[in-house]
């Protein structure tokens, strides 16, 4: 081995740790904005919040508080993925930080992987704490009308406290809510990965955030278009462009709002959680290739 | 531009990919009750048009909650058009929760029928008692869209023998619902003895109500209550059940 390969390690073509040190810098530099904690705050606060539900009855308020809270949990992470994903790459192209890594050994999709790798951090520790939130406000309020229910009910026979005491169990916190965070987790991913897309072509921040928005409401509209397009043959060609369009283009939002059915107390069979979570990481690798390739012929 | 236009063909090749798989999981979703309910233009009227966009927009569960509170401020007011409105709202937001049917079902059958009949502005009984009639129906017509969509939960086939029990005064029904209620999974213990106690008070059905209570006497002291024992007596007596096979 000559002296000078001692000294400069043979450069790899793939390294994890280069993603992971790009991806905790942009951790870092997320989790020092503003937007990070005005969200995360607004959300913790709603969730908090819902404690105050007085006035209803157990069953009225448990189900108010999961929607709340989910609803919120749902709407902060998305908008999170969002904001979060549209100014990673206008940012470090501004303050020309991006010329300083790709200077450097670093391939372009080990940037962009990095990046984006860093704002799913952020999604999942943002998502953790309001689930961690929102479990104790509803494990709380369940132990308390549990305790209530006993002491209101100790004269009546065992058996009538067994069903008021199951009621009260069974309109509380369950495991099927960590599901329906994680399929709120896979939805705020997916968004993450498709702004990521357009920021990569996209010239402002604005119109990254702007497609971004029409995006989600067409995403929760698609499934409805591509319904109406494949079971529809007998609609104009105009309306079936139109409607194909939307169906080959968008993604199906709406495919991951199982919180209102879990909310509800449908039970997610495990086989439609795991096609859901294989169609959101199907996506979000499609979405993260397109990126990554529209990325290489950007003119830096 | 050709990078471009070849991305776009990745993204069109990967939409029709991925059709069929969110074709088939929409199916999955119908097939085990997450299909979100159809959102019409009957329901754009029904929400406006804000509404609507953001009942599209995945925020269908928390509109839903909002719709509810205000009708419980309706309610709180005794304005009961808009309790009514506003449930139906609700109850096509979420036809899934069978709380919501419930609830809505209450504040008419109960409620509002209560305060239909004891309404000073309306001085002819006659048309106090078709008011509160017409309450009931309403009450009775929600528990049932709840039961078309929510065909499993025990708790909408009990309200709606409950209805049926204390506003028709329709034992026979009161007692074929809590039937329902005792078959659906998870249902309350006592659902089945509510529905012999009902049975108990239909003429033409003593002797299919003993046999139903005496089964349940004869499971042990849990079901021994004192409702049970008195309607089993009172059988045992009007069918003249030989003495050597009554309670004691």
């Amino acid at each position: 081995m000559s002296a000078n390969d001692q000294r400069s390690p043979k450069h790899r073509a793939f390294s994890f740790g280069r993603i992971a040190a790009i991806a905790a810098n942009t951790l870092t530099e997320l989790t020092r904005q503003r937007v990070f904690y005005v969200l995360l705050i607004f959300g913790l606060a709603l969730i908090g919040s819902s404690i105050f539900i007085a006035q209803f009855t157990f069953q009225q308020e448990f189900q108010i508080l999961k929607d709340v809270s989910l609803g919120a949990m749902s709407i902060f992470s998305s908008l999170l993925a969002i904001i979060a994903s549209a100014q990673l790459l206008s940012q470090d192209i501004d303050d020309r930080t991006i010329y300083t890594i790709l200077a450097k050994p670093v391939p372009r999709f080990e940037y962009v992987l990095g990046k984006l790798a860093g704002v799913l951090l952020l999604l999942a520790i943002s998502l953790a704490a309001m689930a961690v939130l929102f479990a104790a406000v509803l494990y709380f309020r369940e132990q308390a009308v549990l305790s209530e229910t006993t002491r209101e009910m100790n004269r009546a026979p065992q058996e009538q406290l067994n069903d008021a005491l199951n009621a009260v169990r069974g309109a509380g916190l369950n495991t099927d809510v960590f599901a329906g965070v994680a399929v709120i987790f896979l939805k705020a991913c997916l968004l993450a990965a498709l702004t990521l897309l357009v920021s990569t072509f996209a010239t402002t921040n604005i119109f990254t955030v702007t497609v971004m928005v029409f995006v989600y409401v067409i995403g929760h509209l698609q499934a409805t278009a591509r319904e109406y397009w494949l079971q529809q043959p007998s609609a104009g060609w105009a309306a079936r462009i139109f409607l194909g369009a939307i169906a080959l283009i968008f993604p199906d939002l709406q495919a991951f709002n199982l919180v209102d059915q879990i909310v509800a107390g449908v039970v997610i069979p495990l086989a439609i959680f795991t096609k859901t979570a294989l169609l959101g990481i199907f996506y979000v690798v499609i979405y993260t290739l397109a990126a990554i390739l529209v990325f290489y012929g950007k003119e830096l | 531009m050709s990078r471009g236009l070849f991305v776009l063909a990745i993204i069109l090749l990967f939409g029709a990919l991925k059709l069929p798989a969110e074709h088939a999981l929409a199916r999955d979703h119908s097939e085990s009750h997450f299909a979100d309910p159809e959102l019409n233009l009957d329901v754009r009227e029904k929400l406006g048009q804000l509404g609507f966009v953001a009942a599209l927009s995945g925020f269908r569960a928390v509109l839903a909650d909002f719709l509810f509170v205000q009708a419980h401020v309706a309610w709180e007011r005794t304005e009961w058009g808009r309790v009514l409105f506003l449930f139906r709202q609700v109850t096509t937001l979420q036809p899934h929760v069978p709380l919501f049917w419930d609830t809505a079902a209450w504040h008419m059958a109960w409620n509002a029928g209560a305060a239909a009949i004891n309404d000073p502005s309306q001085p002819r009984q006659a048309l106090r008692v078709k008011a509160q009639r017409n309450y009931f129906a309403l009450g009775k017509d929600f528990l049932e869209r709840g039961i078309k969509n929510n065909p499993k939960n025990p708790k909408l086939y009990e309200s709606l023998a409950m209805l049926y029990r204390d506003k028709y005064n329709d034992h026979a029904h009161a007692s074929e619902f809590y039937r329902k209620a005792a078959d659906c999974p998870g249902a309350p213990s006592y659902d089945k003895r509510f529905s012999a106690y009902e049975l108990s008070y239909c003429d033409g059905w003593e002797r299919q109500a003993y046999i139903q209570l005496r089964q349940l006497y004869d499971e042990g002291e849990n079901e021994r209550l004192p409702t049970l024992i008195k309607r089993l007596k009172y059988l045992e007596v009007k069918l003249n059940v030989p003495r050597d096979l009554r309670i004691p």
